[in-house]
């Protein structure tokens, strides 16, 4: 019974922390900055590109600069 | 110039994604902006550094840009000699933004439509003008 219990906690909290890490991953990688030029071209960088890495920081800076 | 303010309250009246605009000048100067003073300067600082290095990591002109980021997406957009920087919750529609920022920095850049002139007052001597009709010249 004890050990039957202590699989269901060890359940519980393995699920828990599945979640927390999936969503924590989901929301890093939807970070990216889209860069729209004058020609009508695109370029999209992912968050977790070196040259994109410091552009979103200056725009979490600045989102939280606005919403004090 | 047309008022910033005026166009700016007309984005905020239309815009409801939009949660605090700055419109600034070219030189980071606020021209108008929803924040208070001292943050509006703040966030046209940082918004115009961050979208001149960003225009650096292309090949072509940068018009417009959208930072995606957990806490929400910043919107930088440039029409002429004007900025405006916006900010906006999780997963906003882009090219509605965009749209709507766009056409806020053309107002505010308009120039006022000329006042139409005072018409010139008939001079005191003047004969008044008498229009014939056709019947006139008849019978």
């Amino acid at each position: 019974m004890g050990s039957r219990r202590l699989f269901a906690i060890g359940l519980a909290v393995g699920s828990l922390l599945g979640i927390g890490l999936y969503a924590r991953r989901g929301r890093g990688s939807n970070e990216r900055i889209d860069l729209y030029f004058a020609d009508g071209s695109l370029t999209s960088i992912d968050g977790g590109a070196s040259e994109a890495a410091r552009l979103v920081a200056q725009a979490r800076d600045i989102l939280r600069a606005a919403r004090q | 110039m047309t008022d910033g303010k005026t166009a700016l309250a007309e984005l905020m009246e239309i815009s409801s994604q939009i949660e605090t605009v700055v419109l600034f000048g070219a030189d980071g100067e606020v021209v108008a902006s929803t924040l208070p003073d001292q943050r509006a300067k703040q966030v046209a600082a940082s918004a115009k550094a961050l979208f001149e290095e960003a225009g650096r990591a292309g090949m072509g002109e940068l018009t417009h840009l959208e930072a995606v980021t957990g806490d929400g997406s910043l919107f930088v957009v440039r029409e002429g000699d004007l900025l405006a920087a916006a900010s906006t919750g999780s997963e906003p529609t882009a090219g509605l933004i965009f749209y709507d920022l766009k056409a806020c920095l053309r107002k505010a850049a308009e120039k006022p439509a000329p006042k139409p002139k005072p018409r010139a007052k008939p001079k005191a001597g003047a004969k008044p003008k008498t229009t014939r009709s056709k019947d006139s010249g008849k019978s």
